[in-house]
């Protein structure tokens, strides 16, 4: 099996120059608040708040999530918000999202905790994590788009 | 002030998120199908955030408190250890079955996407599991 790179949708500068603002963004918030930018941690802390209020610190988290759930509507003021390409179905995405939930919070962080900012502090758990992760998500694509897809729905798309 | 450089935060993260394309799962998918048609743009983004990212860490590393004054609360363990490992290929499957991750799912939901609300509210509900088992094997 041999790569081809898909030459049309590869967006290498839109990809470098949001990849810089995430760093950012990852730089606001441990030079400021002095906490990592990891949106699983950051969400499971808030909901871990509910079994014990006091011990967790709710404030800075609800405002860093409140930033994430308006950005859209920021960028919606300068420029019409691009139109995501969702295939998944209704009971895709909730079995998708059980899995992401529960398993970003054993793994204790996501693509932005390990991936992003484990990676820049060299974290070791992080360094096992992200191969980890991306390999399932290779190989459950992989399974989904060529294998299942071609199986169940006779090589239409669902 | 604490509030506004953490929603600031958010808000650069969710942009970042939004200008990359990573909150088009159809992106992240393209990406993930490595023997498909393969969009290697996640790779970039993650390239762009490190060499951002790395720079910031390395200097916070030096500080015992933040510029607010806060303590310094980045995680510190090293060990590689089962939760670990398992939690990774869940999270890496489930990656894979939407081309969601938590972040985009956040600005996916925020975006008034009904897929974004349902994404989120299994995800919650993935991590309230979590919750509930931990505590019944380590009770606080």
């Amino acid at each position: 099996m041999s790569i081809l790179i898909d030459w049309t949708h590869f967006t290498p500068l839109a990809a470098l120059c949001g990849g810089a603002l995430i760093g950012i963004a990852a730089a606001v918030l441990v030079f400021f608040n002095g906490r990592l930018a990891g949106i699983s941690g950051v969400l499971g802390g808030l909901l871990s708040a509910a079994w014990r209020p006091l011990a967790a610190e709710t404030s800075w988290r609800a405002a860093f999530m409140v930033g994430l759930l308006l950005a859209p509507w920021l960028f919606r003021v300068f420029t019409p918000l691009p139109v995501p390409h969702i295939e998944a179905t209704t009971p895709l995405l909730i079995v998708a999202g059980l899995l992401v939930g529960i398993g970003t919070r054993y793994a204790s962080g996501c693509t932005s905790g390990h991936g992003v900012c484990g990676l820049s502090r060299v974290s070791p758990r992080s360094l096992v994590a992200t191969p980890l992760f991306m390999a399932a998500g290779f190989f459950t694509t992989y399974l989904v788009r060529h294998l299942l897809v071609g199986y169940l729905f006779g090589g239409g798309s669902p | 002030m604490k509030m506004f450089t953490a929603l600031s935060a958010g808000l650069l993260f969710g942009l970042g998120l939004i200008i990359s394309g990573m909150a088009d799962p159809g992106k992240v998918l393209g990406f993930l199908d490595l023997f498909g048609a393969w969009d290697p743009s996640l790779a970039f983004v993650m390239l762009g955030a490190i060499a951002v990212a790395s720079g910031a860490f390395a200097l916070a590393a030096r500080r015992s408190v933040s510029l607010l004054g806060l303590p310094m609360k980045l995680p510190t363990s090293r060990q590689i250890d089962r939760p670990l490992v398992f939690g990774s290929i869940l999270f890496g499957i489930g990656w894979g079955l939407a081309g969601i991750c938590p972040g985009p799912g956040i600005v996916l939901l925020g975006a008034g996407f009904t897929q974004g609300a349902i994404f989120v509210a299994a995800m919650l509900a993935g991590m309230g599991v979590f919750e509930i088992l931990q505590r019944r094997s380590a009770p606080t």
